[in-house]
Formats: structure tokens, sequence, C-alpha cells
């Protein structure tokens, strides 16, 4: 209700559904006897000191009516919205009672009876039940109920399948409890906000067809009918249309806002976003040149509004033809980073760089026009997700085949020869046929080579695959990361490999960079892997099983959890120390810089480990 | 338990297809195998959560065999405390309960305190725990693990891994341990079953499955397992 | 699935004709004397119920009112004497005239409005225009088609006295009731592809298309288009219904000649047969239009089979 007050929305709806509801509660009592005084010497007259806003066809006051009318509007709303939940939510809750064959044809029928337009269906029952306020409240809220059945229908559903109903039905919590403690408050939340909304609609839909003479019937009155009578008169006294058309609408958007403003608030309630204070820019760390190298990043940072900067002075290189891996856990940073080299930060991130090149040409030192064409055919990426990385809508030859057509200007047979060559490449069997599918008609493997095969449309420099196998199976997994690395090889292209999974990252990639809270915490040759230095890198290798762990000693954990984007350099010390055995209050106070530590590494610890990781004790 | 000749259809879809496993008191089994093999719909059928099609599970009560789910974050109901979610298995009186779940807090190694929380304040990992405490609340002889790990990063993974170790050892519970992973599986149970397409295709001791796999399916699921300093 | 969805389109047909025949059987008292008042002489009402065949048994009225139905015969008018299929088919090319006009003006309104709109304000980017634009459309969707009529009458045909208030006479003559019957749905579907828009723009297939550094009408047209329509279309389908029964309450704001003035007036007049006949071409269209964006949908995206199961 507080948060209600502090949206302007929710507060102006807030206001307009109080005083809607206090002008039902007092209207009539208020002005029920202007409303009905009748005086034949001021008939049909427009607006007069007497009667601000006219008076109708027997002299009565209308100001005096339209606040009247007030109470019948919300009381047949109300009316109407109760036939509608009354019969829609037992109707929505049926299928989740019945056998399923009949629970399937009562979805069926809410799915028909949806369709079919509230109109029709009161004009049905006008018909029926005569004309009148009783015919136009069954209309309405008949025709109001299969929306809400379908409501009740997919909460209870989705509710009912959830796990932790599983869970209580394993645990023989009788069905009426899982019902009353589970089902009915998870569903009771957004079921009452739609009855806000409901109640608004069926004031509208009220008022429509009491303006179309099929509601109320004189001498009862409501706003729909007062509107409907102005209308006749609009060429000479519009005002006197005015009130009652002004009366709906503040109604119905007062309705509307509230409910909006309530489904907000309840969406947001679900989840929260960190902010802190900014952070100082950090200071760059630059080391030596590579002339050569297929990508080249010094001192990245990523910078959210609010302070929080996920990714910090992050530099790397990857040389043509090796695959260089990053990892982390998640929060790490390790994404983030290549969304930055790729381009893809999503607004409202900043990236600064103090040198981003790709196949040794500075990326932002070129023209808009000569990036485009860089980063389009120089560079690839993977994503994780096989099922949503290829456009389903369109086919996949032709996701291929564009790269050439908007790059290299190539004639639309000659693109499509070239995608049909690069998917036999990347072993896609029968690939002329497959080439003029659809993604959904591919297996997830056969997607994620069909997005490797998309890289190679052009002249790849770089590689960038974000957990291109995290959602594969284990033999899927390992078929994927054969083809990354025979691709490699034959393009010679270099790759950024970002993994959380040390074993996948330990079986392909030539070099590891290892992240945590945003900075790069230690790097090594991929030999080098079951010997690493810093205490996280040697928690990580150690906390994860493989076919010689030990059995029947305990597995080694990082007690706590890694800080926030915001929190990592509150303390301006090591953001590892709270969770590492070894510190020291120097790691407190200091943060170790990343510095060279052995041939082909580099380090972040003021307390380097040496040794194997698997005969220490953890 | 005595499971045999297991079958689960849905429709004109086999998901389990004729399995016969044992899983003795106190033992720990694994099951592996890929995504669609049948694993998950074997262990929902086992709890009662999936229709048995045909063939028989024996050996414990009804009630007895607890399952905790795969991913933490929709496994508790957001509108109970932690407290609350625990406290659903326990057949105690009313007085009891507090003292049952403060209990059960601790043997998962969660601080007596998190009971009055709501499950959005906690970390997945700690979800996990909590889900673990709220099945051990029926006092189970069986639980069922199905993928408890995967949803979670590799540092707190080894953690709750050794809690499932550590929870057989103290409460002589039988585990069917749930998993993708082969070198998962392997730390956790003395048995291990592969599932392939709704069937068993090995059952053996752990060592024995590793060391010398009997069927193709299960040496082609070896060799992918990735290992440090493996290389491909 | 296509043919799940014929057989279900089959059945709501036939709940409807039996709706639409039951009608005047569940009206209580004596129709035909509620429908000609209590002054009617007893012949009359004896021949008008003789006429409708009211005395034969419930079985024999369905078989004789679908077989009429069937060969075009959907009885004489109360009040006008004329034949209804006459009736209809004077008056329901301007209501189709109307619904057109009004679906063809919506969606090119809301499509590109919503998706600029998406594109413009993605991760929240251009705080101001997005609430610019969920205000105003938030208010046009909300505020009930007949005082949107009866608005746009005042302002320009009554003020400004530049369009006409009612009838169907020239070009300038649509104008009115085409914005009156698009501007609220146009509104509810803009925001409609802006929703879904910007669920599409966070999809990794966006990420992987832009990855390709496309020129942004490619990616906007050729990528987001059909994903966005298809998505729009399938949560907002139901919206074109109630487009069409909007036409009932325009055509009487604008007395435009079409079937939906003539439904209030037979509903008024109690003049059953036409009432009767005119809600099941109502009704009939709707369920066509349905059946036809549920077909569009299935030819469209091949994932709807799965999305629907």
């Amino acid at each position: 209700m507080r948060r209600l007050r502090s949206s302007p929305a929710g507060l102006a709806g807030l206001l307009l559904v109080t005083a809607f509801v206090v002008l039902a509660v007092i209207g009539p009592p208020l002005w029920a006897t202007d409303a009905a005084r009748i005086d034949a010497a001021k008939i049909l007259q427009g607006t007069s000191p007497g009667h601000p806003l006219g008076t109708d066809t027997l002299g009565r006051d209308i100001l005096a009516r339209v606040l009247v009318a007030g109470r019948l509007s919300l009381l047949l709303a109300v009316a109407a919205t109760l036939i509608g939940t009354v019969v829609g939510i037992p109707l929505g809750a049926l299928p989740a009672v019945l056998p399923r064959r009949a629970g399937r044809f009562v979805v069926g029928l809410i799915g028909s009876l949806v369709a079919f337009p509230g109109l029709l269906l009161a004009m049905f029952t006008t018909i029926v039940l005569g004309l009148g306020a009783r015919g136009a409240v069954f209309g309405i809220g008949l025709a109001a109920a299969p929306a809400v059945a379908r409501l009740t229908h997919t909460l209870t559903a989705s509710v009912a399948g959830s796990d932790y109903v599983a869970a209580a039905r394993m645990l023989r919590v009788p069905r009426r409890r899982v019902l009353l403690r589970h089902i009915l408050p998870n569903v009771a939340e957004p079921l009452i906000l739609n009855i806000t909304m409901i109640l608004g609609s069926s004031l509208l839909g009220l008022a429509g067809l009491s303006f179309l003479g099929l509601g109320v019937q004189a001498p009862e009155y409501d706003w729909g009918r007062m509107l409907s009578e102005g209308l006749s008169r609009v060429y000479v006294h519009p005002e006197v249309a005015l009130a009652p058309a002004v009366a709906i609408m503040a109604a119905g958007i007062g309705f509307h806002l509230l409910g909006e403003s309530m489904a907000r608030i309840a969406a947001r309630e679900s989840r929260h976003a960190p902010t802190g204070p900014a952070a100082p820019a950090p200071p760059v760390d630059v080391p030596a040149d590579t002339p050569s190298a297929a990508l080249e990043l010094r001192g990245l940072t990523v910078t959210f509004p609010g302070g929080a900067r996920p990714v910090r002075d992050v530099s790397l290189s990857v040389n043509p033809g090796e695959i260089v891996g990053i990892v982390g856990e998640s929060g790490s940073g390790k994404s983030l980073t290549a969304l930055a080299v790729g381009g893809l930060v999503p607004y409202p991130g900043v990236v600064t760089t103090a040198r981003l090149a790709l196949a040794g040409q500075e990326v932002n030192r070129l023209s808009r026009a000569a990036r485009r064409r860089l980063l389009g055919t120089a560079l690839a990426m993977v994503f994780q997700d096989p099922m949503s990385s290829l456009n389903p809508a369109l086919t996949v030859g032709s996701q291929l085949a564009e790269v050439p057509i908007v790059h290299e200007g190539l004639s639309r047979r000659a693109s499509w020869t070239r995608a049909v060559n690069r998917l036999r490449q990347v072993r896609i069997p029968d690939p002329d046929r497959r080439s003029r599918q659809r993604p959904h008609q591919f297996s997830g493997g056969m997607r994620q080579r069909a997005v490797i095969a998309m890289g190679l449309m052009g002249t790849p420099k770089l590689l960038i695959a974000d957990e291109p196998t995290t959602a594969l199976d284990v033999t899927v997994q390992r078929q994927v990361l054969e083809l990354l690395a025979e691709v490699t090889v034959r393009t010679d292209a270099g790759v950024l490999f970002i993994s959380h999974d040390m074993a996948v990252v330990s079986q392909i990639c030539h070099r590891v960079v290892v992240m945590y809270a945003g900075r790069v915490v230690e790097e090594l040759p991929v030999q080098d892997l079951p010997e690493p230095a810093h205490p996280y890198t040697r928690a990580l290798v150690a906390c994860l099983p493989d076919m010689r762990t030990d059995r029947d000693r305990p597995l080694a954990t990082i007690p706590g959890r890694p800080p926030s984007p915001v929190d990592a350099e509150s303390t301006g010390g090591c953001a590892f120390a709270s969770r590492c055995g070894f510190a020291t209050p120097l790691c407190v106070t200091e943060r170790p810089p990343l510095k060279e530590h052995g041939a082909g590494r580099r380090l972040a610890c003021w307390y380097p480990r040496s040794g194997p990781v698997r005969e220490e004790t953890p | 338990m005595n499971i045999t000749q297991l079958t689960v259809r849905y429709g004109a879809f086999t998901a389990v297809d004729d399995v016969s496993l044992d899983i003795p008191p106190g033992g720990a089994v694994g099951l592996v195998g890929e995504s669609g093999s049948g694993k998950s719909t074997l262990a929902r059928a086992l709890v009662g959560l999936a229709p048995v099609s045909a063939g028989t599970i024996t050996g414990i009560p009804v009630g007895h065999a607890q399952m905790v789910f795969q991913d933490p974050y929709h496994s508790l109901d957001p509108r109970l405390t932690v407290g609350a979610s625990v406290a659903e298995g326990i057949r105690l009186p009313r007085g009891e309960r507090a003292t049952e779940v403060a209990r059960l807090l601790d043997l998962v190694t969660l601080d007596a305190a998190v009971a009055s929380r709501y499950p959005r304040e906690l970390s997945g990992g700690q979800r996990q725990r909590v889900a673990i405490a709220r099945a051990l609340g029926a006092r189970p002889e069986l639980l069922v693990a199905d993928e408890i790990t995967s949803a979670l990063d590799v540092s707190v993974q080894g953690a709750i891994l050794n809690l499932i170790r550590d929870l057989r050892a103290r409460l002589g519970l039988a585990v069917l341990f749930i998993s993708h992973n082969l070198a998962v599986v392997r730390y956790v149970a003395d048995v291990i079953a592969v599932m392939h397409n709704g069937r068993l295709v090995e059952v053996g001791p752990t060592d024995e499955v590793i060391n010398h796999p009997r069927e193709d399916y299960t040496r082609t699921l070896m060799a992918a397992v990735p290992g440090i300093g493996d290389g491909l | 699935m296509i043919a799940r969805r014929l057989a279900r389109f089959v059945s709501s047909m036939l709940v409807l004709l039996t709706a639409s025949f039951a009608m005047i059987h569940i009206v209580p008292g004596d129709p035909i004397r509620a429908a000609l008042g209590p002054t009617a002489p007893v012949d009359l009402v004896n021949q008008r119920r003789a006429e409708l065949g009211l005395d034969d048994s419930i079985a024999t009225q369905f078989g004789r009112y679908l077989r009429d139905l069937f060969s075009g015969d959907l009885g004489t008018s109360f009040t006008s004497r004329q034949p209804v299929t006459e009736i209809i088919s004077d008056r329901l090319a301007g209501t189709l005239e109307l619904a057109a006009l009004a679906v063809a003006v919506a969606f090119l309104i809301a499509v590109p409005l919503g998706m600029l709109l998406a594109v413009r304000t993605e991760n929240g980017r251009n705080r101001g225009s997005e609430l610019t634009f969920t205000g105003v459309s938030g208010a046009l969707g909300t505020i009930p088609d007949f005082l949107l009529a009866v608005g746009l009458v005042v302002v320009f045909a009554v003020n400004l006295r530049w369009l006409p208030p009612a009838g169907r006479a020239g070009p300038e003559s649509y104008l009115l009731p085409v914005a009156a019957l698009a501007i609220g749905p146009a509104a509810v579907l803009a925001r409609l592809v802006r929703v879904e828009t910007l669920r599409e723009l966070g999809r990794d297939y966006v990420r992987s298309a832009r990855a390709k550094r496309l020129p942004a009408w490619r990616l906007h047209l050729r990528h987001l288009l059909p994903n966005t329509l298809t998505a729009t279309l399938t949560v907002g389908g139901l919206l074109l219904s109630s487009l069409i029964t909007g036409t009932v309450v325009v055509e009487y704001v604008f007395a435009w000649p079409g079937l939906g003035s003539r439904i209030i007036e037979s509903i008024i007049d109690k003049d059953y047969p036409v009432a009767q006949a005119a809600i099941l071409v109502y009704g009939a269209i709707v369920l066509v239009v349905n059946l036809v964006v549920d077909l569009a949908l299935a030819f469209l995206d091949p994932r709807s089979e799965i999305r629907e199961s």
C-alpha cells in the first residue's frame, strides 16, 4: 500500500477509485432530491447559474443526476464482477481436480469461450432476460467469466506443477492443506489484482450497454444512459454530454491505473537490484604489446549506473590459433568481459578500455563502417543456449548466408553456396537439405554447430564462445569441443572460451585466465593448472571431483559466497581475502597487483602457493 | 528398496522401460544418463510423483522415500518461511516442532536463525540445504537426489556433495543420487546404474563400472567426462 | 494440430447455432406476445406463432431451423416484414468494410510504433519516451469505444466542423468511424508489440544477429519482425474479435448503415428473427476470424504446435 502511494500512477488510480467509492456512498443521500426535481420551465437547457451542466427533458439538474448515478454504476459493476468470479474461478479450478481427459475438455472450452466477445454475449442475455440492468449485468458478468477461468487455470496449473507442491505431496501433506497453504496464497494475489481490472472493464461495459439502450432503462439512470441522452443534444449543448463522459472515463482510468500499478509492484517485489556508491576509476596496468595477437585487451572496465563495476581493469591477449579460457563462478564478470569484447554490453553499462585490438586493429580508432565490417567478419560469437541463439523464424541457411551478403556484397547464390559449405565443414549431415530447414528442426548439438559455422562465414580472427556446451549433454559437449579445437587449427583464429567448468577449460584451452569479483586473479598455461599459485584457483581445482578423486576424503570447499560487484572493492584489499585460508591483515587492506609470476604466468596474490593441489590436505 | 520391472508410460511414450534395481538400506546408488534417458521420471516414480504403469516398488513404506529437486530457486514456496517449509514433513506434536526444525537445520549445517527467513533471502546453496532438511523431516529411509548440484556453482557443489556423504554416514540413509556427471556420481555412490532411452543398460559396483565398463554406451559416457589435465 | 483446431471451429459453430436457435425458446413467457405488445390482437399473435412454427416439437423446429438456414432462409422481420436474409445482405457489407479498414489501420499504426518504442527504450533507455508512450497508450486503450466515438463527434464534427458526424457518404465519412474503432485496439496492440519486441530483443538470436553487425533495418525487419508478429498475434488475436463487435457501438453513434446498428434496433423492438440472425452472423464472423488467426500462426510459426502443448 505504501509503495502504491509512492508511484504517481498508483496514487492517481487510488485517488480516483476512492473518490468514486465515496461518491457512490454519499451521492444519493446528498443530491437525490435535486436529481429528481422536475421543472417544466427549464426543460433542455444548457449551462446556467442554477444548473452548471444544464437540464434534461424534464428540467432535472444534470450535475445532480451525474453525482447520484455513480452508485448504480458501481453496484452494477460489482454485481457483474461477482458473477464473473463466482462462475470463472470454479470453472478455472475444475481442470485441476477432474480426470485428465475431462480436464482437457474444460480447458478447451475455456479457450473457445475466451475468444467470444463480451458484447455479443451481453446482447444475447439481454434478449433472453429482457431489456434492462439484469440482462446487462448477467451478460457482462458471464462475458468476464472465461477470462477469470483461464487466469485461474494457468495460475493453479503452474503452482500445482511446482516442485514445492510436489515436495508437499511427497511429505504426505493432506490435499486440503496443500490447497490452503501452497496453492491458494500463490494464486490469490494475481487473481485479486485481475479482479480490480475486471471491475473497471465491467463498469465500462455496462455503461456501453446503457449507452446503446440495452442496459439500464428509464426511470433508472446510470452514466451510460445519461451520455446517450446527451448525445442527441450534442449540437446544441455539448456540455450535457460532458459530465457523464468525464465520470465514466475517470472511473475507468482509475481502476486501470490502480490495477496496473499493483501488478507492477507485485512484479517488482519478486526481484531486487543492488545499488551502491560509485567507486573511483581503477588504475590501468599495461602489459607489453603483442603485435600479431588475435585479441589484445587492456584495462577493460564495465561500469553500471550506481557504481557497480562487474568488470575491473581486465587485460588479456589471445594469439592466433590459441584457445584462451576465462573461468570463474557466476558473478565473476567473465560473460560481461566476453560481451564487452564483442561490443554487446547492454545499456546502461559503460565500457572503457585502454586498448581493444582485433587482429592488430584498434577497434575504437576505426570509422563506424570499418568497425562494423571488422567486427562483422573477423569476430564470431557462440552463446550458451543453442535453443535460442538461432532465429526461429528464418532458415538456418539464410542466417548464415547474410553475413557475406551484408559485409562482402556477395550475391545471394554465392553466399548460400558458402553457407552449405560451412555447414558441411562443421559436419552437419546433408547440409544442402539442412540449410533450408528452420532451427527447431535441429537438435541442440547441431544448432551449436550451425552457430559455429555462422562464425566461419567471414574470415574469423577471434571466436568468442560463452559457455557454449553448458546446455548440452556430456557426449554432445565433447563433439562440440572437438569441433571448436579443429576449427581453431584450420582457421588459425584465436578463441576466447568462457566457462564455469574448470575441467572443460582444461580440456580444450591452451591458456587459462581466472576471474574473481570482476578482476583477473591468475593466468597460467593449461599444463600448470594442476599447480596453480592463487588460493582461489587452487580451491576451484580442488573442489571439482574428477574420475581420480579420492572417494574416502571430503571434497575441498570454499566457505562464504562471492562478493557482489559493489562490495568487492569496498575494503580496498583482495576481494578473496574473506574466504581465503591464508589471508593476513595485508590482504584485507591492500589489493595485490596482477604481476608476472614465472614464465607465461600472471598472478595477483601476496602469498603465492606452490606444488600440486591434489597432494594438499584441505 | 526393490524396484522390479518398473515401467512408466505417458500416452504412447515409454519414459521408463522395465527397470529393476535394488537399493540396499544405507546404500548409495548413483544413476547416470543423458537428458531424456528417463532418470528423473524413475526418481519421481519412486517417491509417488509419477504414475507407475507396470512393475512394483517394495521394501520402503509409502512416504519414507523423499526427493530433493534440481532447482532450489523453485522448490521452496516463496510465501513460507524456511521454518514453515522444513516443518511440513514433521509428524510431531506442535510444541516439539520448533526444536525439531532447529535440529534439522543443524543437520544440514544451517544456523537455527535461518528458520525465520524467506527463501528469497538465501543463496542457492543455502536453499538446497533447506530442501534437504525438509526432506529429512519425514525421517526417510531413502533420499532421492535429482541433479541437486547442477544449478549451483562449483564451489558450492563440493559442500553439498560432502553433506550428502555426511548424512549417509550419520543417519544410515540410503541414497539414490542422480546426475549426468559421472565424476560426481562416482564420488558419492557405491553402485552405479547407467540409464539410456528409458532402460538400465549397466549396473555394478562403482569401481567395476568405472574401470571395466561392459557396455559401449557406458564407455562413450566415460570417455566424454572431462578431467583436469586430460586433454581432448 | 490444424485438424484439432478445425474440429474446435466446427463444435463452436454448432454451439453458436444451437444458442441462436434456443434464444427465442428460453425467453420467459410468450416471446410473440412480448414482441407485439399486450394490445396486439390474438389472431396476429397466433399467425406469428404459426409463422415461426413455435407450436411444433423442439426437435422438429431445430431441424427446420437448420434446413432453412442452409437454404438461405432466415425468416421474416416482425417489424418491417422484410426477409431477414435481405436485411443481412444489405447491411453486412457496411460492417465488414468498417471492420476491415479499422483492423488494417490498427495494425499499421501499432506494429511500427510498438517496435520503434521497444528499440528506443530497450534496457531502460529513454525513460521519457517510455513514460509518455505507456501513459498515452494506456489512457487511449482504456477509453471505451462509445466514449471515443462521442468525443470524436464532439470535437471534429460539432466544434471544428471538419468532418460529417454521421452517415456513409464519400471517403471523409469513413474517417471518424474508423478512427473510433481503431484507436483503442491500436493503443493496446502497440503496447503489446512493444512488450513482445522487448522480450524478443533479450533473446540470444538477437545477440547473435548483433554480433554479425547487421544493419539496423535488416536486424529489425528480417530478424525481429516475424518473431514479434507471431508473438503479438498469439496474445493479441483476441483483440480482433472485440474490434469486430465494436462496430455495433460505432455504427450506432455514427448512424452507419451496417449490421451493428440494425442489431440494436432489433433487440429494442424485440424483432427476434432479425436479432437471432444478426447475432449468428456476428458470432460466425468472430469464429472465422479467430480460426484464420490461429491458422496463420500455425503457418508462420511452426513452434506454435509445441507452444500449445
